[in-house]
């Protein structure tokens, strides 16, 4: 239990080393040379972190460092229950008239000069296919007089189509999720039996870790947290029909009792160097998908999937997908065509499709609300992930939303339950993302001072805001923008920051070394925090970090609290994705210099096209979240005290 | 998906005559003894379009294409058939029909395409662009017979005719440049705010437009309301969007008017933070990227998705498609007819009768209840149903429509003999069209000929 606050433990030279880990130099730098700096941010930074480091691990669960309370403007004028309540008289008539939407409102019947008056748009149950020969010959002619009349329409066949048969696809696939998630709970013993054996096992687990001394920190805290828990009461658990949950996002939701059950053997994560697990998947994917031949070794367990297969595939079923809602389809594409990236863009545009999907959702007949949207959400994020790989940030939002579908409560009526789940979702994105991302600017601009020279990798949104606020406040200083290939973001953040006046510097980021000398601070965005202070970022980001470590310079990780996540991950390997190898072998519209071409298939060549990688918290100075400003020991804490209360009440 | 599907049928075609007439009307023109609109009917079914609105010129004709429908289709689509005023052009078309339109994108497909495209794709690209007017594009058809030389020359001078000229981005996503091949003749004008925008263009002419367009309402709407001289949706309204894409007159939609609006730095306001970055996430087109160069510039997108090769596209627009069509239908491309063929590659309809030493090649297709005489053959030709044929003719590369006569003695080769039209003993007719009805005198011997009633 000693060592979990102890920097030393990642670079203990029993555990292995990859990604970006270097001798205990920078532990040297973390305590003496930042606190000569004048620098206020360091000194805050550093004051704050080495305290943490001694502290006892019983002293942990008070926790230790000062947290401001999140202070967002929206959130005192926040409209709650009874303004949503009074919203949903407001959403009900839309919602009405969407449905009729598709067929023809009566409205127009009368309306339509042309149209034949025996002509319905309303699928009777009977095929009107004999309404022809009557057609209106003398309406016709009359309306012949204008130029262009107005034509009437004709119902000449009429589709019987079995009402429930839209329905029925999706239930059929909710069954199917009902069924795989109810095995577990199949077996021959009763609750109570099953319950001793496991809070036997999880005894054993507990002693065997005490024993063992060295666990990561991370699950040692949730043991602790977990333990605490477990003294209180077990409510009743909520929902019992928990839907599978989407692989990657570790689900903990309901009653204390199923959150240890998770906890004890934690949702595997799709491993695709599994073949036979591969195959099962295929079957079930919406997203044919041809998997790439040559892939790196190391990063066979990742999907990888011939670039260029998926795209016309799905969009070629773009009628035939009957379940999917058009705003989750639209967002599905653009994940997969690269027209939406980065982890705040991704994870609105996912939030606000299914805020599509609230709205045009109504309960099946003789469906429980609760568990039909949620079984909806889980075949949407399925398909989402089958379009690319959620974000961690995504998956929190995923959580949240089930959450709120599954604390709904039963009394309220659809529509009211509708404009709720709309208004939290909007919530979410206006508090967890926006609001966190001013909050984090109020913060961040206070370290920004005239003179500096600010480095920024990539095209975080919050960094972004952070310049441009600080710019506002007219301080002077200069930015440099480090960028890498294949994406040149920074390209695109560049442009924005010249619009505004602010003075420029571009290079990439193999001149990291040369450009570093004269840089004073180093502002990085992230896609998440885990909870051992490792920033999981764009591939890059540890590189920059660790340069700027070794030259003394502080570095600022901006990132949203939402983002953050109770997963331990030492490397950049176990959970990574890979992107398009094209992209790193062809440089588009320089067909001169193309060498690469027809070697992509050549058992002897392959192309690693890495997204993300993990920064080690020792090279990180202080994390600004929308908490406040943390050093990266402070991360679980957050975790703890904030991440549930927030997404799950 | 909330797409409203939009068949424009067509009705009497110039192009077609002696083909098309007050009895058949072009959709109902057979291939491969199917109405071409089955074909179009089909795609659609196969792609879970079952709402269908289906727009024909001339009442006459719409009753006749609605009569068919209603006994083919009934059970499976919600057809609705729309009958407007004859030479109205496509746009004006829409426009009689623009009250109907509800849904926020319009799928509009011609109803003369014999194709396997499957048209979500157009759907699909259009909404993840969220463009103004996507346009499916194919690769040219080959035309003329491809094996046997049988093709007239009149036809081979007219195929350049449905050629166009299309300007495309560097990432073939968007379209820059529309124009019709025969309408250029020496040179022609490209909007220079447009290249520079886009800072190259490619021009191809091997490519086609497919006549599958997906339109956003709202903009097709407005073009079709502002612009009242528009007749055709291919030569007014298309070129018009296009040309008009960096300096759109026509508001997309309220998001656009957003997203300009977000030029004003304000923290204070969520909303447009939201749409920031949003916008910022996405990698950028060169509309958007115009749009923040100068301010209050609106743009709206021509997105473009071009079809695999490997498809099978062709449309019936002329004599001579009409005749590729119904030889690939039951050749190349016979996974599109729906018949299943037996093992010489042909299809004879079990009531269809055959002489004694009388061969019917592969490739071929007997309809129902058709007589063939002693010592025929007959090579890549589709006979309709109830036909009687007699004895030694021969019939190379034509179709045959329903219950035509065709006398002792006959050669018939690259030609269309419309349905009840009588031939005579011994005619010989080669790159003939002989309409319905007509009768061709004994002992004739006719080439490129075209037999109609004045």
């Amino acid at each position: 239990m000693e060592s979990r606050r102890n920097p030393r433990a990642v670079v203990d030279p029993k555990v292995r080393q990859v990604g970006f880990f270097t001798s205990s130099q920078p532990e040297s730098s973390s305590t003496q040379p930042h606190q000569q700096q004048t620098d206020p941010i360091s000194a805050s930074a550093s004051a704050s972190s080495p305290p943490v480091s001694t502290i006892s691990p019983s002293g942990n669960s008070l926790s230790p460092v000062m947290i401001p309370p999140p202070r967002l403007n929206s959130s005192d004028t926040f409209p709650l229950r009874g303004a949503a309540a009074g919203a949903s008289s407001a959403v009900s008539p839309s919602s009405f008239s969407y449905s009729n939407r598709r067929d023809f409102p009566d409205g127009s019947t009368t309306a339509s000069p042309g149209r034949h008056s025996r002509g319905s748009f309303v699928k009777s149950s009977t095929p009107v296919a004999s309404s022809l020969p009557g057609i209106g010959m003398d309406s016709m002619a009359a309306a012949k007089s204008s130029s262009v009349p107005a034509s009437g329409l004709t119902t000449v066949s009429v589709a019987t189509m079995p009402p429930g048969l839209a329905e029925k696809a999706s239930g059929m696939e909710v069954q199917s999720d009902q069924k795989k998630n109810s095995k577990p709970l199949k077996e021959k013993t009763t609750k109570a039996e099953r319950r001793a054996i496991q809070e036997a096992q999880r005894a054993a687990k507990a002693a065997a870790k005490a024993d063992g001394g060295k666990v990561p920190p991370g699950t040692s805290a949730s043991v602790a947290s977990t333990s605490v828990k477990a003294a209180k009461p077990a409510k009743p658990s909520t929902q019992k029909n928990e839907v599978a949950v989407a692989a990657g996002v570790t689900e903990k939701k309901g009653g204390p009792s199923e959150k240890d059950r998770k906890k004890d053997a934690p949702h595997p994560r799709m491993q695709y160097d599994d073949e036979s697990r591969v195959v099962k998947a295929k079957r079930r994917a919406v997203v044919k998908q041809t998997e790439a031949k040559n892939r790196v070794e190391l990063f066979r367990h990742l999907p990888q999937y011939e670039h260029g297969t998926q795209l016309p595939d799905l969009e070629a079923k773009f009628f035939q997908l009957d379940p999917m809602h058009p705003a989750v389809y639209k967002v599905g594409l653009q994940y997969l065509s690269g027209d939406i990236s980065g982890g705040n863009a991704r994870c609105i545009a996912m939030l606000q499709a299914f805020q599509e999907v609230v709205k045009d959702y109504s309960t099946p007949p003789e469906k429980n609300l609760n568990r039909d949207m949620t079984a909806k959400i889980s075949s949407y994020v399925s398909f989402l992930i089958e379009c690319r790989p959620l974000s961690i940030s995504m998956g929190n939002a995923i959580r949240f939303v089930k959450n709120r579908i599954a604390k709904l409560p039963i009394t309220l009526s659809e529509s009211e339950a509708k404009a709720a789940l709309q208004s939290d979702i909007e919530r979410f994105i206006n508090d967890k993302i926006i609001g966190a991302d001013m909050v984090i600017v109020k913060h961040a601009v206070t370290k920004i001072r005239d003179g500096d020279v600010l480095l920024t990798y990539g095209s975080p949104t919050a960094v972004e805001m952070i310049l441009l606020h600080a710019h506002e406040l007219k301080k002077k200083f200069r930015v440099l923008v480090v960028d890498s290939r294949p994406k040149l973001e920074g390209q695109l953040l560049l442009r924005r920051l010249i619009k505004r006046g602010i003075s420029c510097t571009y290079t990439h980021i193999n001149a990291i070394s040369y450009i570093m000398h004269e840089v004073t601070k180093v502002f990085l965005g992230a896609s998440s925090v885990l909870s051992n202070g490792t920033v999981y970022s764009r591939v890059g980001t540890a590189c920059v970090a660790m340069v700027a470590s070794a030259f003394r310079v502080p570095v600022l990780v901006c990132c949203e609290a939402y983002k953050f996540h109770e997963r331990v991950q030492l490397d950049s390997i176990c959970s990574n994705e890979l992107g398009d190898p094209n992209a790193i072998s062809k440089v588009h519209g320089r067909e001169d210099i193309n060498y690469l071409d027809g070697l992509t298939n050549n058992a002897n060549l392959q192309f690693l096209n890495l997204m993300y990688d993990a920064t080690p918290s020792d090279y990180i100075s202080m994390i600004i979240t929308d908490y406040g400003m943390v050093p990266p020991t402070s991360v679980p804490v957050i975790v703890r005290e904030y991440q549930k209360e927030h997404l799950l009440v | 998906m909330d797409f409203q599907v939009v068949i424009l049928a067509g009705g009497f075609s110039s192009n077609l005559v002696p083909l098309v007439s007050k009895e058949v009307p072009k959709a109902l023109l057979p291939v491969a003894n199917r109405p071409v609109l089955s074909y179009v009917l089909d795609l659609l079914e196969s792609n879970n379009l079952k709402d269908l609105i289906v727009v024909v010129e001339g009442e006459d004709a719409a009753l006749k294409v609605g009569g068919w429908i209603s006994s083919a289709c009934v059970d499976r689509l919600h057809v609705e058939v729309a009958a407007v005023a004859e030479n109205v052009g496509t746009a004006g078309a829409l426009r009689a029909i623009a009250h109907h339109l509800t849904a926020n994108d319009i799928l509009i497909v011609s109803g003369d395409i014999v194709s396997d495209i499957p048209p979500g794709a157009v759907a699909a690209t259009h909404r993840r662009h969220d463009a103004a007017v996507t346009v499916m594009l194919c690769a040219q058809p080959v035309s003329g017979p491809s094996e046997s030389g049988g093709s007239g020359g009149k036809d081979k001078t007219k195929k350049p005719a449905c050629e166009d000229i299309v300007g495309l981005d560097s990432w073939k996503q968007f379209l820059l440049y529309i124009a019709k091949g025969t309408e250029i003749k020496k040179d022609t004008r490209v909007n220079k705010s447009i290249l520079c925008a886009a800072g190259k263009m490619e021009l191809r002419s091997d490519l086609m437009d497919s006549h599958i367009y997906a339109f956003k309402r709202s903009v097709l709407q407005e073009v079709l309301d502002q612009k009242p001289a528009f007749r055709s949706l291919k030569q007014d309204v298309l070129p018009y969007l296009v040309r008009t894409q960096l300096r759109s007159d026509v508001s997309s939609d309220q998001n656009n008017v957003e997203e300009n609006g977000n030029g004003k730095n304000n923290m204070q306001n969520n909303e447009v933070v939201l749409s920031q970055v949003l916008s910022n996430a996405s990698l950028p087109s060169f509309h958007q990227v115009y749009e923040s160069g100068l301010d209050s510039r609106k743009t709206h997108k021509c997105c473009v998705y071009i079809a695999d090769e490997s498809k099978y596209f062709v449309r019936l627009n002329s004599i001579q498609a009409f005749m590729d069509v119904n030889r690939d239908v039951i050749g190349d491309a016979n996974h599109l007819s729906g018949y299943s063929f037996s093992a010489h590659h042909n299809i004879v309809h079990p009531s269809a009768e055959l002489g004694s030493k009388t061969t019917v090649g592969p490739h071929c297709m007997l309809g129902e209840g058709s007589q063939v005489g002693d010592k025929c053959s007959v090579k890549r030709s589709v006979i309709g149903r109830h036909c009687r044929i007699g004895s030694n003719v021969k019939i190379v590369n034509s179709v045959v429509m329903d219950h035509a006569t065709i006398g002792d003695g006959c050669s018939i080769q690259g030609s269309v003999i419309c349905s009840n039209a009588q031939l005579q003993e011994r005619v010989t007719l080669r790159d003939c069209q002989v309409e319905a009805g007509y009768i061709v005198c004994a002992g004739g011997e006719h080439k490129g000929e075209t037999f109609a009633r004045k």
